[in-house]
Formats: C-alpha cells, sequence, structure tokens
C-alpha cells in the first residue's frame, strides 16, 4: 500500500537532485535554471501529496501559487539571461565578473 | 494493486529523469529529461486525485520547458549536425523511452479510473464534500476563499511580465517607427502633385 512516506520520499529525493544540478553544472546557467524547476516540482509534489493525505484542497491551491511563482521567475530570469546575452555573447558563469563580486 | 505498480513507474521514472536532467553533457538533451520528468510528476499527482494540478503542470511546465528549449538552441553552440548523426545509434533508446511513455498512459488511464488513491488521514476533520471533482472543488476555492491571493498572483504575473519586456525592450536606430504628429500633420493638397507632361518630355520630381 503506497502512503504518504512513499510520496515524500520521492519529492525529497527529487529536491536533493536540484540542489545537487545546481552544485554539479556551475557552467551551464541554463541548466541551472532547469534544476530550479526540478526543485519547484518537488514542492509541488510535496504540497499535492500532503494536500491528499489531509483530504485538504489548501495544498493543491498553494501549488498552483508555486507553478505561479515558478512561471514569473523562469520569465524574469530568461529575460536576463538574453540581455545579459546580448551586451556579451556568452552565458558561460564563470565569465560572470563584472560586478567584481 | 494497479495502484502500487502505477506509483512506483511513476516514480522511478521522475527520478532517474530527474537525475539524467542535471548529469547529461548536451543541455539539448537535459531539457528533453526533464520534459519527461514532469510528465511522471504529472502522473504522480494524476494518482492521489489532483488532475487539474497535474494538467496544469503539464500544460504549464512543458510549454515553458519548451521555451527553455528555444533559449538553449539560440545561446549555445550546438552542432546539431553531430546531434543528428546519432540518429541509428540513438533510434533503439527512443523506442525504448517511446513505449515506455505509452505504458505509463495506459497505466495512468487504468489507475485514474481504478479511483483515486488514498493515502490515509489522520482525522476526518478536513474532508471535502464528496461528490464534487477536483477541478470543482478548487474553482470553490480558488474564487471564494483564496480570490484576494489569486489576485495577487495574477499581479505577480502582469509584473514578471512587465519587468521581462522591460529588460528586454531595446531601442533600435535603424527600426521604422509609425510618426504619428507628423502623419495627421500632412494635408492631402501637398502630399500629392497633378502633373501633366508632354509627350516623349518626362519629368523631372
Amino acid at each position: 500500500m503506497i502512503g504518504i512516506e512513499h510520496y515524500v520520499v520521492v519529492s525529497s529525493i527529487l529536491f536533493v537532485l536540484g540542489v545537487l544540478g545546481i552544485f554539479l553544472n556551475r557552467k551551464n546557467i541554463i541548466v541551472i535554471l532547469m534544476a530550479i524547476e526540478l526543485i519547484l516540482l518537488a514542492v509541488n509534489l510535496n504540497l499535492v501529496a500532503f494536500s491528499a493525505f489531509l483530504h485538504d484542497l489548501t495544498g493543491q491551491i498553494f501549488a498552483m501559487f508555486v507553478l505561479t511563482v515558478a512561471a514569473g521567475e523562469a520569465a524574469v530570469g530568461l529575460a536576463i539571461l538574453v540581455i545579459y546575452f546580448r551586451s556579451r555573447g556568452t552565458i558561460a558563469v564563470d565569465d560572470v565578473n563584472r560586478m567584481k563580486g | 494493486m494497479i495502484h502500487v505498480f502505477a506509483f512506483y513507474l511513476f516514480a522511478v521514472l521522475t527520478i532517474a529523469s530527474g537525475a539524467v536532467t542535471i548529469l547529461a553533457r548536451n543541455p539539448v538533451h537535459s531539457v528533453l529529461w526533464l520534459i519527461l520528468a514532469f510528465f511522471n510528476a504529472a502522473g504522480l499527482m494524476v494518482l492521489v486525485g489532483a488532475e487539474f494540478i497535474a494538467m496544469l503542470l503539464v500544460i504549464v511546465y512543458v510549454g515553458a520547458v519548451a521555451v527553455l528549449f528555444l533559449f538553449v538552441v539560440m545561446m549555445l553552440d550546438i552542432d546539431f549536425a553531430e546531434l543528428r548523426a546519432g540518429f541509428v545509434k540513438n533510434f533503439p533508446l527512443g523506442m525504448l523511452v517511446a513505449v515506455v511513455l505509452l505504458a505509463e498512459i495506459v497505466l495512468g488511464v487504468g489507475a485514474y479510473k481504478a479511483g483515486a488513491m488514498h493515502l490515509g488521514t489522520p482525522d476526518g476533520a478536513a474532508i471535502t464534500a464528496p461528490g464534487t471533482t477536483n477541478i470543482a472543488a478548487i474553482g470553490q476555492l480558488l474564487y471564494g476563499r483564496y480570490l484576494f491571493l489569486f489576485e495577487a498572483s495574477g499581479l505577480v504575473l502582469l509584473v514578471a511580465m512587465i519587468g521581462a519586456i522591460v529588460l528586454t525592450h531595446r531601442q533600435r536606430s535603424d527600426s521604422r517607427g509609425q510618426n504619428i504628429s507628423r502623419q495627421n500633420a500632412r494635408r492631402p493638397d501637398e502630399a500629392t502633385v497633378n502633373m501633366k507632361p508632354e509627350v516623349g518630355k518626362g519629368m523631372t520630381l
């Protein structure tokens, strides 16, 4: 029988994979964006699983809001990527040193 | 029984494709595996009876990921001739993925027809009204108790849209826009001239 634990395990593995992806793909910012999407997917999965577990639809509503924020984040992130690419001609993370941080 | 089998199939494929997403050398492959991960996660959500969120996930995320794919194609220096050269080599893997996807769809529909999976509940206090479908219940909650949050999320999307447009918009010197005041200032009598050239002479403008 499948319980809430199974879903929590799956979503936590997915979350860790997303965090790992950010650390592994230090060069490619597009893959970093994809890893962030994976993290948000894990969060959504968790919300939906607990919503079904508690028989409370609030979790699914909240998953929709997470989706909204994820869409906005992707739009603004890709816009920043576009203007960066336009001015520098590359999107390699290592070359991002204009602010001398 | 079908629930258990479907759950493990979806869960294993979600995690596996998530792992390949972050490990793949080629970002184009990464995007495609990410789509597979989203698809399987949507299957996991269907299993517990959250159909609306699952469909939303497929529509919004797979659409967004398609845009991401376009960005990969535009911005990275990828040799597509080399990618296409592996067609024969990758054909068995592609067929395998296609067969697995088909089996997932069939299995997912079967599990969905068998009813939503019950994960158990600690107490019966928060049970939604029986007899309403998932989407109807979500609609009632979204346009009722969470109406202001719903509108606030619309505002978030508006701000994101305006931000993206403001960031990427640029004034190009070679673009020929419409000059409305100049257009309105033109009069027909100075815009057109009526000439009567003689035969064989031609005319100068």
